[in-house]
């Protein structure tokens, strides 16, 4: 089965697609949190492959494409971004602890956890980078010698659970603003958690967006201290 | 012709982003530096926001589909995962909790505090 699919060049392209239509059909039938259209695409197409005994590179030799726009369609980020800069600079110093707020966060939690598993150096730095977008997180990883496969699958769990999380988390937690909403979505989840506040609303989405950007920016110096700490 | 000059400036910025990665020796990926570029041209006036509109819409639309691949090849890394699952498991979900809630929260203070503040300045104006 798997040189067969390795053929067409489609297949990929329109199994993760009809996926991501189950979940969008399971979502508007049931209300709830976890049929979420991402996470259900993921199980569906793992689920497939899996009952067709179809390993994961031929289905990723033509799923691959889909990923080919992903550097394009996150330098578009930038233009809800600029569409909100009257907000922005509204809100600069919020904006800026808020950033800076997730990064530390997200490091002293990672070495705070670190040391209660009792992980060695080269699985602390593995982690430390699991919250930022997975191109510059692999790029730390690789620099301070972690584990690359590790940190990203860590990336991608994080995005994929701050995306179904998010609405949860943040009504929990009372925070409303629009502004603070996003800033957490993508101080937390990265790009995957951007597309869920691209979904909440236009603010949302363009402070996840500078989130991404500034937080993954200050991640590559703070990991450089944080390195040290085991 | 609209579209084909709105990804073609898209996709140069990308290229670029590319050739920027190459030459910096820094863990930043050509995206963000593409998105810095986006961003400083649109202010500068240098793109015109009506010249990449419908395009980038239409980019950050599809852009949930763009991830399936790679989280689907959570299924090849199961294998260095198993040994680790529970340190792996409360990094990705307790931490990615506590950063949302953190950032969110210190935010929405700061934000709280700044309306209050212009408000109160306002009022002893008045």
């Amino acid at each position: 089965m798997s040189s067969t699919v390795k053929d067409f060049l489609f297949f990929g392209a329109v199994i993760s697609i009809l996926g991501y239509e189950l979940g969008l059909f399971l979502k508007s039938k049931f209300h709830i949190a976890l049929f979420n259209p991402l996470l259900i695409s993921i199980i569906a197409v793992m689920v497939f492959l899996s009952a067709l005994g179809i390993d994961y590179e031929s289905y990723h030799e033509s799923a691959k494409y889909l990923s080919y726009l992903l550097t394009p369609a996150t330098i578009c980020l930038a233009v809800p971004l600029y569409e909100q800069m009257e907000l922005l600079k509204k809100h600069k110093k919020a904006i800026i602890v808020g950033t800076l707020t997730g990064v530390l966060t997200s490091m002293v939690s990672v070495l705070m956890l670190a040391l209660l598993f009792k992980l060695d150096h080269q699985q602390y730095v593995t982690f430390l980078p699991k919250s930022i977008t997975t191109a510059i997180g692999m790029g730390i990883s690789e620099e301070m010698d972690g584990i690359v496969a590790i940190t990203v699958a860590c990336i991608i769990v994080t995005g994929i659970f701050g995306n179904v999380a998010a609405e949860t988390i943040l009504k929990v937690f009372k925070i409303h603003d629009p502004v603070a909403k996003g800033l957490a979505i993508g101080s937390a989840a990265h790009a995957l958690g951007t597309t869920k506040a691209m979904e909440m609303g236009e603010i949302e989405g363009a402070m996840s967006s500078l989130a991404i950007a500034a937080s993954g920016l200050c991640t590559v110096i703070f990991t450089s201290i944080f390195a040290n700490f085991i | 012709m609209k579209y084909i000059k709105q990804f073609s400036i898209i996709l140069l910025i990308s290229l670029i982003g590319e050739i920027l990665h190459l030459l910096i020796p820094l863990p930043v990926p050509a995206s963000i530096y593409g998105l810095v570029l986006m961003l400083l041209g649109l202010k500068t006036g240098l793109i015109t926001l009506s010249s990449v509109k419908e395009a980038s819409v239409f980019l950050v639309e599809i852009m949930p589909l763009m991830f399936i691949p790679a989280a689907v090849g959570l299924l090849d890394s199961w294998g260095v995962l198993r040994p680790i699952l529970i340190p792996f498991a409360a990094v990705s979900l307790l931490s990615t909790t506590v950063v949302m809630a953190a950032t969110g929260k210190i935010t929405q203070f700061f934000i709280h505090s700044d309306k209050k503040g212009k408000a109160d300045k306002d009022e002893q104006h008045s």
